[in-house]
């Protein structure tokens, strides 16, 4: 494995992205990122600026609006940069599959690394699925 | 031979590498701090370092309609003017009698140049909120600048010279400035200049990233940003240094292992007070910042400067 990618997993700093989510998921990442959990010790800081993202992570079922918005902001984002989706709306849309005003799920959209599911998943179960991310970037 | 001499200087001990090195190892200890602060564990030791060599090898992005050059050159910029300061400073505190006569304000002078680097990269990444950035981080400069440089003139009327050699081995001979009343005062507005010069919270309204996303540096990715990352680092080893040189004393390295131990840990109290002070504070907005330094830490300073004229 080269460096490139072996200093990313150890400093992955993450941006969030909202694609018309309950808001339910964002309040979990945010608690992933408090005091109590500490991801500071992987090396994760959450950045404001899509530029300065090595981890996407996005939440909700992609609205009509969002998902032209969602593709942008991923060729924005500067490479290597990997996406996890995170809660049942970013997986397969959950209760909004069929709705009038979300086409399609995040992965049909850009690609996905990694899938964390629940509504919401709880913060250890993204810490979880982040560390699945960088063992699979490992080649474990 | 003299000129191998110059570049290792400049490159490798007190210049480029040297202050890399110690600077990553002060941001760490800022971000360790910041989180027994928040009773966390913190990142480990190399975390800083791991964070330049990604930076590295990601992807570096120059907006559609900058100022390509100006973009791209302006971290090198402030890298060049950090490292000088640091060679002049370090070939001060190890043979104070080599310097030449001014370098005070030749050090006052290039110590400015990060921020001038800082404003010059936002204005060219033609973002409204970098711009944002750098019209605040220009006003910031004046605001602190004044007080600053104020501050940096009472060692020079203790000592009587503004040679930064002659500051130290004064303090040698007549005990250190901070040993006095003006000295006490100037070091008081010294410390929340610095807080400013650093960008560091109450006084980072430049790059605030709560409320304008990172501001000058919103439009950086790799290894422009990893520059400007460093350069901030070493910023954190230098400027606190500059002024234990001028206010305690330096690092005595004539004087055996104690002497040393004892200005390392001159330089890492000074350290932990800032983070505190960073940890403490919420941001303050810009007129406020602005009403702060030309009015209370003025009017400090030059108390300060009357107190070291009357000889206090």
């Amino acid at each position: 494995m080269n460096l490139k990618l072996k200093a990313l997993t150890k400093s992955p700093w993450v941006f969030h992205i909202c694609t018309g989510s309950c808001n339910n998921c964002d309040i979990e990442i945010l608690d992933a990122l408090t005091p109590r959990f500490d991801i500071e010790r992987f090396g994760m800081v959450k950045v404001g600026s899509i530029r300065h993202a090595d981890v996407l992570l996005v939440t909700g079922a992609v609205s009509r609006k969002a998902g032209p918005r969602l593709k942008r902001l991923y060729e924005q984002a500067p490479k290597p940069c990997f996406v996890v989706a995170i809660g049942s709306c970013a997986l397969g849309q959950g209760i909004f599959k069929g709705s009038y005003n979300m086409p399609e799920p995040v992965d049909k959209y850009i690609p996905v690394d990694a899938y964390i599911p629940g509504c919401p998943p709880k913060p250890e179960a993204m810490i979880a699925g982040l560390v699945k991310l960088i063992e699979k970037l490992r080649g474990k | 031979m003299e000129l191998l001499k110059s570049i290792g200087y400049f490159v490798i001990f007190p210049g480029f590498l040297f202050t890399a090195a110690v600077g990553l190892l002060a941001s760490w200890i800022d971000r360790k701090v910041t989180a027994r602060v928040h009773w966390r564990k913190g990142p480990p030791i190399l975390q800083p370092l791991y964070d330049i060599v990604k930076l590295m090898g990601k992807e570096t992005i120059v907006p559609q309609g900058s100022s390509r050059l100006t973009f791209l050159l302006s971290p090198l910029f402030g890298l060049s003017a950090t490292i000088i300061v640091s060679t002049l400073l370090w070939r001060t505190i190890i043979s104070p009698s080599t310097t030449f006569l001014g370098d005070l304000i030749v050090v006052l002078y290039l110590l400015t140049i990060p921020s001038l680097a800082v404003i010059m990269g936002g204005f060219a990444s033609r973002n409204p909120l970098a711009s944002l950035g750098a019209s605040r981080e220009m006003k910031l400069i004046l605001a602190y600048e004044l007080p600053f440089i104020l501050v940096a003139l009472i060692p020079v009327i203790k000592a009587g010279t503004i040679r930064m050699g002659e500051i130290l081995s004064y303090q040698l001979n007549h005990g250190i400035v901070i040993g006095s009343l003006s000295g006490i005062i100037g070091f008081l507005v010294a410390i929340l200049c610095m807080q400013a010069k650093l960008a560091l919270v109450p006084f980072d309204m430049a790059e605030a990233e709560t409320e304008i996303m990172g501001g000058t540096y919103i439009e950086y990715s790799g290894a422009p940003l990893a520059i400007y990352k460093l350069t901030r680092a070493m910023m954190l080893f230098v400027v606190p240094m500059f002024l234990i040189c001028i206010y305690c004393g330096g690092i005595d390295f004539a004087h055996g292992w104690l002497h040393i131990l004892l200005g390392v840990l001159k330089y890492v109290g000074l350290l932990v007070v800032i983070i505190l002070i960073r940890n403490t504070a919420p941001r303050v907005r810009i007129d406020q910042a602005m009403k702060f330094f030309w009015g209370p830490m003025t009017g400090l300073a030059v108390l300060g400067i009357v107190l070291a004229l009357l000889g206090i």
